[in-house]
């Protein structure tokens, strides 16, 4: 009980926010998987589309039109087969929401 | 924060033990999340480099990470193979890892690891230096079983015969043996049997030698003797480019199993053929998890791979040590490439942070595989894969009806396998 006490006064002195921060969400780690050709949280090297800030319907169109051989493509209609289109949705939506 | 969670965070935090208190309070001086934690990662491949990069970011720089590697520099094995081709040079291959300190804070150690303690947690240098961790990440890559081939023991056979299956120094090696060779000389490369680094590499090694010999030597041929019975990966595309490219300089031999090499006479033994003299011999040992892997017990699977729960990299051998990449027992149909290695890398990196600020890691990972194989200078063939967590068979699955391979060699998958060694290079090392 005494170190659980201290545990708080160290919680406390910390600023509990801090240790909120730290949340690698699934929807995050989802979209790391992206990073190996697209770049880090979407902002490719050069070569390579930019999903960083694109629109998140857009996005997703691209994806879902990957999904049904709509759009052609080399690889992201194999890789695009590996995810359920609510996946697909909340990738969308993850790399729409990243802005330099 | 909700209480609940909070009381959560609280007991892991406990749970740390040796950090304790004295720690905890102790991090409050760098803010942030995870403060005070320490995560040593062994190995700056694809794996390790990855793991040391993510853990920082993940955390908002909360977490201490030290990364030991002997080398300066990070040298690619993917794209290697075309410095043996002629069309890319030592210096595309290699990136420095300035980067990863300076724009991450990870803490560089220019050492190798010889021993880790895993009751006291720390890791001990060869230059002497002891590491104490939190958790550690050990991404050891692969070494040889040289005891495979005996004649391989003999002074100076290893300078001879090479490997060059990791990139650096055999690279270049190697292509000095191939620049010096007669035109008409032969060059046999040997295969290992599944499981090896790489699968496709050695075919793409065969049609990257091919093409320089197209150009500079034709009248060379390039034997592969393949202990597998058939090629273990993009068989029909592989065979389709070495008929159509490299019909008279190619020649594949499956169920070829080299039981010894005679580097004094460049002479290659088989279990099951008679001996084979060739002008550059290039022999890709069988190989298991890194020694250090090994040393420490950890190599649970055959005494060759670590056992890992797929969830956290953590491995089955040991409490708090995680290993990642080539060196683990693969999941069903997940290669040993630098792609998985990489996504590894950040799978273990989520799970430590977690761990490490008393949440639950992610219950259901989904990644992907990717491996392009250059089949000549411009022309690239793939195959992809999607990986998920199945909880009920406890390891990574592939999702049915997901993956495949190219159509047909292009140039424009030529431009995306370049677009995509700059992109992993950059996110892995930058
Ligand atoms: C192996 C490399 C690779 C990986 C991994 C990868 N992509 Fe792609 N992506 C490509 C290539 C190549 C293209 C161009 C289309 C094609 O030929 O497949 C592309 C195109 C796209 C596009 C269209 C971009 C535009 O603006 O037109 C989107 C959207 C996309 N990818 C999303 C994703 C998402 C989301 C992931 C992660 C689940 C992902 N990609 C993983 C290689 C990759």
């Amino acid at each position: 009980m005494k170190r659980s006490r201290e545990l708080l006064m160290g919680l406390a002195l910390c600023g509990l926010s801090a240790w909120a921060a730290a949340e690698v969400s699934p929807v995050r780690s989802m979209a790391a998987a992206c990073a190996n050709c697209h770049g880090t949280e979407g902002f490719a090297q050069t070569g390579m589309d930019t999903l960083a800030g694109q629109a998140k319907d857009a996005l997703l169109k691209k994806l879902l039109d990957f999904k049904t051989g709509a759009k052609p493509a080399t690889v992201m209609h194999q890789l695009s087969k590996g995810y359920s289109d609510a996946q697909l949705e909340e990738l969308a939506g993850y790399f729409a929401a990243q802005k330099k | 924060m909700k209480r609940r969670q909070f009381v959560r965070t609280v007991g892991a935090v406990s749970a740390l033990g040796a950090v304790g208190t004295l720690g905890l309070v102790a991090g409050c001086a760098t803010t942030g999340t995870g403060s005070g934690s320490r995560v040593v990662v062994v190995g700056g491949g694809y794996g390790g480099a990855t793991a040391a990069k993510y853990v920082r970011m993940w955390s908002d720089g909360g977490i201490q990470v030290t990364l030991v590697e002997p080398n300066a520099s990070f040298i690619s094995c993917p794209i290697s193979n075309l410095v043996l081709g002629g069309s890319k040079t030592m210096a595309d291959i290699t990136t420095p890892y300035d980067n990863l300190v300076r724009r991450h804070g990870v803490k560089l150690v220019r050492d190798t690891v010889v021993a880790i303690d895993a009751d006291k947690r720390l890791v001990r240098l060869a230059g002497g230096t002891e590491l104490p961790y939190d958790r550690l990440i050990l991404s050891p890559g692969v070494d040889f079983m040289w005891e495979t081939l005996p004649g391989m023991a003999r002074p100076g056979a290893q300078d001879k015969v090479l490997h060059s299956w990791k990139a650096g120094a055999q690279t270049v090696a190697l292509r000095q043996q191939l620049e010096a060779m007669r035109d008409g000389g032969v060059y046999a490369l040997s295969i290992p049997l599944a499981p090896y680094r790489c699968p496709p590499g050695p075919y793409e090694r065969a049609c990257q030698v091919a093409h320089y010999f197209s150009k500079a030597k034709p009248k060379s041929k390039v034997l592969i003797l393949d202990a597998n019975d058939d090629v273990t990966s993009k068989g029909p595309l592989f065979k389709k480019a070495w008929a159509d490219r490299y019909k008279d300089i190619i020649e594949y031999r499956p169920k070829h199993t080299v039981t010894d090499v005679d580097a004094a006479t460049n002479t290659l033994k088989f279990e099951f053929a008679n001996d084979l003299k060739a002008d550059v011999l290039n022999v890709i040992p069988a190989m298991r998890a890194g020694d250090i892997a090994l040393k420490s017990g950890l190599a649970t699977a055959n005494k060759r791979w670590c056992e890992v729960d797929f969830l956290t990299f953590e491995a089955k051998a040991a409490k708090n040590i995680h290993v990642l990449g080539d060196a683990t027992q693969s999941a069903p149909a997940m290669p040993k490439s630098g792609h998985m290695a990489n996504q590894h890398g950040k799978t273990c990196a989520a799970a430590v942070v977690s761990l490490l600020t008393g949440k639950t890691p992610n219950d259901s990972p989904i990644y992907a595989n990717t491996c392009y194989s250059f089949v000549s200078d411009t022309d690239v063939v793939h195959v992809a894969s999607v990986h998920r967590y199945d909880a009920a068979q406890k390891t990574m699955v592939t999702v049915a009806g997901a993956g495949g391979v190219s159509a047909a060699a292009s140039q424009l998958e030529g431009q995306y396998a370049l677009a995509w060694a700059r992109n992993i290079w950059a996110d892995t090392l930058a």
